[in-house]
């Protein structure tokens, strides 16, 4: 008997603004000008932080920072994908979700600089604390998800975590669980090429991370990560299938970290400086601008106006974070369990704090 | 008021707690339509359907995971794990996420989520399916560890549990599953966490024991005047009923199946030479598993503590 062919995966990639600032004229029909503008001012927001954070941790203001330089696209064309009802997991990576989602920034800066107060999610939000361990918390998003469509909820889950984090056993189990129960979650990879010092090629012998979603059951995409409107319209449809009960879908955003791992790291331990510069070259602003001005939507002055009002913004909420006052020592002991146990009690006594 | 065993007596607190509150749900392996592997979730889904007991795939990371995710949510999942040995491969989500959530958040998000699973030696099976780990679990601030004894207290307990607001693990002694059979009331009733219970009260010496070993330590004090103390709890355990007791008794022993060294009998040690021992007539002895990896079937009884190694314990404090 001859063998049969009893599955065809075909993995597709979506790119919609190319990097000469081309727009496919028909998928460029999706994300209206409005939409891309939007982006475009977020990206400068999320980048303005970034750029601060890194010279807040060189001054000693903050501690380590993980860089999302050259995943804005990824970043902030996903968050703004989503509405204020969904669910949102991020890993530590990723303040340009935070910021495009809202999350106060001088959270973000405490958070960094070690008060754990600056990941308690304020109440019009719904965005978990940042995941450390990688990849870890890919279940609790599908989990989040499940819990909505049980409870009836038309709402949707987004999980972030990058390329090192699709070799844990905690996405594949969290993947699965999803395509079993149909869950309405958007895995979304931000494939930054690198985990530190291992590249992309040392984490899976499969041609995409997308590809994975076809295993448990379900569809993965894979989008030039440095084109926010492909990276905003993969996330906007997957979300709308997420809502209308098709449940899950994995997003690869192919994107690159141009920075250091952390401010801990230093890169140029393990990858060239052509790579580097050839993903600079790439990166997701430039096509932006060139897009916008084809379009008649783009000028230095424009431009140099929302950098400005970036920096204001970040500027004071630096301020209004450093001005924060510092956290109470019994915050450490307090928010353990709902209630503090008889121990608990004793050992807050015995330090001298609360009442 | 019927007769139960341990197994009916959960399925009676599963059956009340999912009828009182709609969030609460059952997931595990095999606990829909085969009604688990101990049958402690016996006909929950022909009563409650599979939308409330949810069979789910193998993968024990995966059901400890996304409980973490349907807690946060507002869901009140009691995740079911076939043996303790086999809740090892979802350590991380319990010591790294459930137990760290409400704190990482500032209170903004918990995960008020019930973990059963059945523990110890008991029912003869292959490797890692008689594990008494409930020391790695109480090292951890963040959740709690709940060991019932009884029919009564297991009905009573999972309920506190299931409305508690925290992460808890439930370990069920596989060993007395079917063994005991007690009154246990049909009406609503909780016992609460954290709080001993004393099961016998007496002058000589004080024994702290849970879960299976309860027995075989009450068991083997008969002749003794022995005060035994059920921890029920513990995390957080009562620290106040063992320093009461110890303080009447100046003796103590404490008896459990886990191995000695980091168990959570130092921990019961520990709090009575800091607090009490002024009080002690006789050095605190534990009664324990063995430095060794729990054994199979042939050689479980070598492991256990018997009912010979208790009374020498005893009989040893009684000599001073």
């Amino acid at each position: 008997m001859p063998l049969e062919i009893i599955e065809k995966i075909e993995v597709k990639r979506l790119r919609i603004i190319n990097e000469r600032g081309e727009a496919d004229p028909e998928l460029i029909t999706a994300v209206s000008d409005e939409e891309i503008i939007r982006c475009f001012e977020a990206m400068i927001l999320a980048r303005t932080f970034n750029q601060r954070a890194l010279s807040l941790q060189r001054e000693g203001r903050i501690g380590t920072y993980a860089s999302i330089l050259g995943q804005e696209a990824s970043q902030v064309g996903s968050a703004l994908a989503f509405s204020d009802d969904d669910w949102l997991f991020p890993s530590f990576r990723e303040s340009g979700v935070l910021i495009a989602r809202g999350y106060p920034m001088w959270m973000l800066d405490r958070y960094w600089a070690g008060d754990e107060r600056g990941m308690k999610c304020p109440e019009n939000l719904n965005i978990f604390p940042m995941s450390v361990p990688v990849g870890t918390h890919v279940p609790h998003a599908m989990g989040a998800a499940w819990a909505m469509k049980l409870k009836g909820h038309r709402k949707a889950a987004g999980v972030y975590f990058g390329d090192g984090g699709s070799s844990k056993g905690d996405f594949h189990e969290g993947l699965n669980f999803a395509g079993v129960f149909k869950a309405p979650v958007v895995f979304l990879c931000q494939n930054n090429q690198w985990a530190i010092s291992v590249p992309r090629s040392s984490q899976t012998a499969a041609k995409t991370i997308a590809q994975k979603a076809y295993a448990h059951g379900f569809d993965g995409v894979q989008v030039d990560g440095n084109d926010v409107a492909a990276v905003y319209k993969a996330t906007k449809d997957a979300l709308e299938k997420a809502r209308n009960g098709g449940g899950p879908t994995l997003i690869e955003c192919f994107t690159y970290r141009l920075d250091d791992h952390t401010t801990s790291d230093d890169a140029s331990r393990y990858r060239s400086k052509e790579e580097v510069e050839a993903w600079r070259a790439k990166e997701p602003l430039l096509r932006l601008r060139l897009y916008l001005e084809k379009k008649g939507r783009w000028t230095k002055g424009y431009e140099e106006g929302v950098a400005k009002k970036a920096e204001e913004s970040v500027d004071s909420e630096i301020k209004k974070a450093e001005a924060f006052p510092p956290p109470d020592p019994a915050d450490l002991i307090r928010y353990t369990y709902a209630e503090l146990t008889l121990r608990q009690k004793k050992e807050m006594k015995e330090s001298g704090w609360g009442s | 008021m019927g007769k139960l065993n341990i197994v009916g007596a959960i399925n009676s607190a599963l059956s009340e707690e999912m009828e009182r509150d709609s969030d609460v749900i059952i997931i595990g392996e095999d606990v829909g339509r085969d009604g688990g592997v101990f049958r402690v979730t016996e006909g929950l889904l022909e009563r409650f359907g599979p939308d409330r007991v949810i069979d789910t795939p193998l993968s024990e990371l995966g059901i400890i995971g996304a409980a973490v995710g349907l807690a946060a949510y507002g869901m009140k999942p009691v995740a079911e794990i076939q043996f303790m040995g086999f809740l090892y491969a979802g350590l991380e989500q319990i010591f790294s996420h459930a137990a760290r959530i409400r704190s990482r958040s500032r209170g903004r998000f918990s995960v008020p989520m019930v973990i059963r699973t059945p523990y110890g030696i008991g029912i003869k099976p292959p490797e890692l399916h008689s594990e008494s780990s409930e020391a790695l679990f109480c090292h951890m601030p963040g959740i709690k560890v709940v060991v019932p004894s009884t029919p009564y207290n297991a009905k009573g307990l999972l309920k506190s549990a299931i409305r508690d607001p925290d992460t808890v693990l439930f370990m069920e002694p596989s060993r007395l599953y079917r063994s005991i059979k007690a009154d246990v009331p049909d009406k609503d009733y909780t016992v609460p966490l954290g709080r001993a219970s004393v099961l016998q009260e007496g002058r000589g010496l004080t024994v702290v024991s849970w879960g299976t070993m309860l027995h075989k330590a009450a068991e083997a004090a008969e002749g003794f005047d022995a005060e035994i103390i059920d921890l029920m709890t513990l995390k957080p355990f009562d620290e106040e009923a063992i320093l009461t007791s110890v303080k009447k008794t100046g003796r103590l022993v404490i008896v459990h199946e886990a191995p000695r060294i980091a168990g959570f009998g130092a921990e019961v040690a520990a709090l009575v030479a800091e607090e009490a021992i002024e009080y002690l007539k006789a050095p605190i002895l534990r009664v324990a598993g063995l430095e060794a990896v729990v054994p199979m079937a042939r050689l479980e009884d070598f492991y256990m503590p018997s009912l010979e190694r208790i009374r020498k314990a005893y009989e040893k404090v009684m000599r001073y």
